[in-house]
């Protein structure tokens, strides 16, 4: 049985993503005790998922190392991955948070040598690559996964597959008879940092996303940007050939009554980077070409995207696209339209479009455990109803990471605000 | 009303977007429009007119009265709703559309033989007579709007048509003669010239 030591004056952070896992650490380096959960088997969230950041073009691996290092080394943290918030009762100063585990089928034994990864058999859909490529059913999520611990797919248990990755562990690490369970325990305020999903692309009819394999979205092709990604940083079509001619379209269920009603701010500076990875993989010979209402490539972004306006083999046409349809001979994705600037129709053809998905806040009114004020684009305000439960990051509003961090940082600080008054009520 | 466009364009000669906001229908959210395009490439006729919509809404920004109000493109829209339904921002376009046609024809400056134009106003007068449309009249006041000799032409081409209709009966050769009404015609009539009335005193109001 999994033991959980937390008092009124912990923290409780739900969500162990770049804002999660900033507000936990900020909080737990002032001296506060911190529980932190996290529904994936390792924490950083979706910031792990990507190949470089903007605008420096850095590898957001730096930055996680180093959280991921002051996570290990702060004895105020406890971090529970595989774990999901059931309920939470109670008011600011004093909720009770019930939290389910599902069994990793790993215990702390593990030294992530990957041996149970050899000896099993079965693959599935690799989630972290979003569905391209396999993983085994004994596996490390990624590479620098923190807890660096296997899981084992609840699938393969009770299967020979199972039995394999037990005899083929050396430090007894493998524990087939874990169970779930629900722990319940004590926090004074809660971090809420759910964070964010890609916007489902199938709702965006016109653009067949369901129905043309050469229509990806921009987090699948960070993926395949990274050469420790399924394709191994190649620019590739479904059928395996060289993207070369690549369209991006901008606002792809954002700014829409349709679907998101808000600006996600990411897309735009996300697609400017990518033309960068289209470069750098492909050279002259790769082509992008941009789609978009307007460019919105706030403050300090505007240098990144002046650079790539210079760059000769990135086009911009200012049009939002209107449908695609599949040239059967070849699968080429034909977008049409009709340009703003001029207001000429067009029909393209390019080898693989990207679309530049929105942000979907992934805070569900439903079923959230206590009352919450949440605005009509599904982002939680910060409303005194809200008691001592805090938004942090992209539960609170589209943000990229820098400005997810430091909306985190504050987070933290309102949440310390609480149990401090808690500490002062209670000596 | 070559009166009114005269007074329409001294009174609103700084801004068109204002006219159309206080006299088209639904004109209020023209300024809406974040001119993405979705609606030009969405419209299934789009290619066959001059002025997409989202073209038009430019233009009535740029103060364009003459070209907008004399184009024929509201004229050529079929409403089938694509660009409505396709809208980032909700705009009404297809009512838009009717509006702008509707604003331009009160004005005069509609053009003159644009067919679905003709259309539209055979269609109100005939249907002003009875409360209904009369299928039979509506068709020969279609053949013959271009004089006789067309009509008959028009009449003998369509004739297999016409023919398979009253087989069908879908049509009968005795509302020709004076056709079936609803119960009430002149109550009709009494409240569509009421709801001109009410309509022409705000336009007027406005000039």
């Amino acid at each position: 049985m999994t033991e959980v030591i937390a008092t009124n004056q912990t923290i409780l952070v739900v969500g162990g993503g770049i804002s999660g896992l900033t507000a936990a650490l900020e909080a737990a380096e002032t001296g506060k005790q911190v529980v932190l959960v996290e529904k994936r088997p390792y924490v950083g969230g979706r910031v792990t998922q990507l190949y470089k950041y903007f605008p420096k073009l850095c590898y957001p691996t730096c930055g996680l190392e180093i959280n991921q290092r002051r996570a290990k080394m702060n004895p105020n943290l406890t971090i529970l991955t595989m774990a999901e918030v059931t309920d939470i009762q109670g008011e600011a100063g004093n909720y009770t948070a019930s939290v389910k585990l599902s069994p990793r089928y790993v215990n702390d034994n593990c030294t992530g040598c990957g041996d149970c990864g050899k000896a099993v058999t079965a693959e599935f859909d690799d989630e972290y690559n979003y569905g391209m490529g396999k993983r085994k059913g004994a596996y490390l999520p990624h590479r620098m996964a923190h807890p660096q611990q296997y899981v084992i797919d609840p699938a393969i248990i009770g299967t020979d597959d199972a039995e394999k990755a037990k005899a083929a562990c050396k430090v007894n690490a493998v524990d087939l008879d874990m169970q779930e369970e629900t722990v319940s325990f004590k926090a004074g305020a809660v971090v809420w940092a759910t964070g964010w999903q890609p916007y489902d692309a199938n709702k965006i009819q016109p653009y067949g996303y369901d129905r043309f394999s050469n229509v990806i979205t921009n987090v699948e092709f960070e993926r395949m940007a990274d050469p420790n990604g399924p394709t191994g940083g190649k620019i590739l079509r479904a059928d395996g050939s060289p993207a070369k001619n690549i369209a991006f379209i901008q606002c792809a269920g954002s700014r829409d009554k349709n679907h998101l009603l808000h600006c996600s701010r990411i897309c735009c500076m996300a697609t400017l980077k990518q033309t960068h990875y289209v470069q750098e993989a492909l050279g002259d010979e790769g082509k992008s070409t941009i789609y978009y209402i307007d460019i919105r490539a706030i403050d300090r972004f505007e240098e990144f995207y002046q650079t790539v306006r210079e760059n000769p083999n990135v086009s911009f046409i200012k049009s939002k696209v209107a449908s695609i349809v599949e040239n059967r001979a070849n699968g080429n994705p034909v977008l049409k339209g009709v340009d703003t600037e001029g207001y000429h129709r067009y029909e393209n053809e390019h080898d693989l479009v990207v679309l530049a998905v929105g942000m979907q806040p992934s805070v569900d009114k439903a079923s959230f455990p206590v009352d919450i004020v949440i605005n009509e684009e599904g982002f939680i305000e910060p409303a005194s109803e809200n008691g001592g439960i805090f938004a942090a990051g992209c539960s609170s509003d589209a943000l990229d990471v820098n400005r997810a961090v430091q909306q985190a940082t504050g987070a933290a600080l309102r949440a310390i605000q609480v149990v401090n008054r808690v500490a002062g009520t209670e000596g | 009303m070559s009166d009114l466009n005269t007074a329409m364009t001294e009174r609103y000669r700084s801004s068109f977007l204002k006219e159309v906001e206080a006299n088209v229908e639904e004109g209020e959210w023209v300024k809406m429009c974040m001119q993405c395009g979705v609606c030009a490439g969405s419209c299934p006729l789009g290619n066959a007119w001059e002025h997409t919509p989202q073209k038009l809404f430019m233009m009535i920004r740029a103060g364009k009265r003459e070209a907008v109000l004399s184009s024929d493109a509201m004229w050529m829209c079929t409403s089938c709703y694509n660009c409505i339904a396709r809208c980032p921002r909700g705009l009404p376009i297809t009512h838009i559309m009717h509006g702008l046609a509707h604003y331009a024809k009160r004005l005069g400056l509609s053009p003159k033989n644009q067919p679905t134009q003709q259309f539209a106003q055979i269609f109100w007068d005939n249907l002003m007579k009875k409360g209904r449309v009369n299928e039979l009249k509506l068709g020969l006041s279609m053949y013959f709007k271009d004089g006789f000799g067309q009509g008959i032409k028009n009449a003998m081409a369509n004739q297999k048509l016409g023919q398979n209709m009253m087989k069908a009966k879908r049509m009968s050769a005795m509302e020709l003669f004076g056709g079936h009404s609803i119960k009430d015609t002149s109550g009709l009539q009494k409240m569509i010239k009421k709801a001109q009335e009410i309509e022409d005193a705000k336009i007027q109001g406005n000039s």
